[in-house]
């Protein structure tokens, strides 16, 4: 019982191994046994926490434009997901004609197995982590763009001229934006000197990198919202644009898992927010009660995770050419100054004896300094433009 | 060493096979009434025109080819991130002068304008 409550999760670890052993198991199937027992949990738990996030968004966004959300089914509407994919279920499956049958059912399962391997490699408290890879953070990069691949599947197997467009689009849109979240990805690599996610939860000890890089950490924040497709850069999906884009072709519960895997990434990005940048399970008495590690990690992605809806409420969608020129014009060169930043920074204050957190956070003072007087130039610049396009457009008129 | 990719490797193979179950949970339950006006091609009740298959644009390729430039840089400066500690100012000043020559090439073709979504 002592030991249960100071680490549950070991605790119950153990008492299967134990049993499984007693069993008269040999020592390599207790432990695969153990895995799987341990990744159908995982999914399970993940697939069914996707009802609540779907829940709180509209709860939430409905609150942002003054409405009340749903709540008929169930106190304050809490199963009104589960009524919704209940009639998604019994939905006629209608398969397009032309359509390459392979791609085209592939695509959702893709989708949903790209963000559900995302999970392995979070550390959700001192002793809770799935695998504990030496390259997690490249992993990351990896497998999120699996999920990519099944959007493009789903496109082009789906024998529609504006799915094939939208698919492109999309594609051309997640590729351009996994480049500044890789390179944000390298500042806590950088910072904690290894890739593997418990290591950086380890060297957070103090000072969460939140305050030593804010700058990387709101460049893979606002590029992980952007490989997700959620507002403001939903373009691609949203059902008055391109014809509802890439998944117009599909009905039935195979929609209903790409809404899963989209919902459930933007809740994945927002645990890799609060792990990287954030400090994860750490809090005060988190190494000796693991319990209060997994609390921790979860209230610090929750409030990551309603920055998130809060942005989808807030702003207007994006056009596609704003959206490409946004990330190689600003994002992808602020990233790439930032990690130059952090690294000559860090190398600095060690090597003159500076103060660690004061040379960071100068260092990213200016880079925003100089991000915003770029702006301000290319503004200008561009309303200069603008102006001279409409003199001259004025002074053909009345010519014309 | 191998053992955390194991892990990995059910996770995965968990993730397709809880939603193939869904799926065919739908197909159980859901009518089948298959007929050639509901499987017609969607575009906002016009007829289709002509092959699904059309030419893309030129844009989407050389966004793909800015796309390698740069993954291939991230992917060379993880192994000197991660031995970040181990190095000197001028080892990193070394890495920095690789990021300015590609960030030279990003800003050579925003000059040339191939940037632009046409």
């Amino acid at each position: 019982m002592d030991s249960f409550w100071i680490d549950p999760f070991s605790f119950i670890g153990s008492q299967l191994a134990a049993w499984l052993t007693g069993l008269g198991l040999a020592e390599n199937w207790v432990s695969l046994i153990l895995q799987l027992v341990g990744a159908l949990a995982l999914g399970t738990a993940v697939l069914i926490l996707t009802f609540l996030l779907i829940w709180a968004e509209r709860k939430i966004v409905a609150r942002i434009q003054d409405r009340l959300g749903p709540n008929r089914v169930g106190p304050y509407g809490i199963f009104q997901t589960v009524a919704d994919l209940l009639k998604l279920v019994t939905k006629e499956l209608i398969t397009p004609e032309g359509a390459d049958l392979l791609p085209y059912n592939l695509a959702p399962l893709l989708a949903v197995m790209s963000v559900v391997g995302l999970w392995a490699v979070i550390p959700m408290a001192p002793t809770l982590l799935g695998a504990d890879i030496h390259v997690g953070v490249l992993y990351i990069v990896s497998v999120g763009s699996i999920g990519t691949l099944g959007i493009l599947l789903a496109g082009l197997s789906s024998n529609n001229k504006y799915a094939l467009l939208g698919a492109f689009r999309t594609v051309a849109l997640m590729i351009s934006y996994a480049v500044p979240m890789a390179l944000a990805l390298l500042v806590p690599v950088l910072l904690a000197g290894s890739m593997s996610m418990q290591e950086i939860v380890l060297a957070q000890k103090g000072l969460p990198f939140l305050l030593l890089a804010p700058v990387a950490a709101l460049i893979f924040f606002v590029s992980s919202i952007a490989e997700v497709g959620r507002a403001p850069f939903d373009l691609l999906e949203a059902e008055s644009e391109i014809v509802a884009g890439f998944h117009i072709e599909y009905s039935g519960l195979k929609f209903g898992m790409f809404f899963v895997a989209e919902f459930l990434h933007a809740f994945t990005i927002s645990a890799l927010t609060a792990v990287l940048f954030m400090g994860g399970w750490r809090g005060p008495w988190a190494e000796q009660y693991t319990a209060l590690g997994f609390l921790y990690f979860l209230v610090k992605t929750s409030l990551v995770y309603f920055v998130v809806i809060w942005i989808r409420g807030s702003f207007p969608r994006i056009r596609i050419d704003q959206m490409n020129a946004l990330n190689w014009k600003l994002i992808t060169p602020v990233a790439l100054a930032g990690l130059v930043v952090t690294a000559v920074a860090e190398k600095v204050a060690l090597e003159l004896g500076a103060p660690r957190l004061l040379t960071h956070l100068a260092g990213n003072a200016l880079l925003i300094f100089a991000a915003a007087a770029g702006l301000g130039a290319y503004a200008r610049a561009a309303r200069r433009r603008s102006e001279l396009l409409a003199k001259a457009s004025k002074a053909e008129a009345p010519a014309g | 060493m191998l053992e955390p990719w194991i892990f990995v490797a059910l996770l995965l193979g968990v993730g397709m096979l809880l939603p193939g179950v869904a799926i065919a949970a739908n197909w159980l339950l859901s009518p089948k009434k298959p007929n050639a006006i509901k499987q017609s091609t969607y575009e906002c009740g016009i007829e289709t025109v002509g092959e699904t298959y059309v030419q893309l644009k030129g844009a989407y390729y050389i966004y793909a080819l800015i796309f390698v430039v740069f993954d291939i840089e991230a992917v060379f400066l993880f192994p000197w991130a991660v031995a970040y500690d181990k190095l000197q100012l001028y080892m990193v000043l070394e890495a920095v002068l690789f990021i300015v020559i590609l960030a030279a090439g990003l800003a050579y073709a925003w000059r040339k304008g191939v940037l632009e979504w046409v």
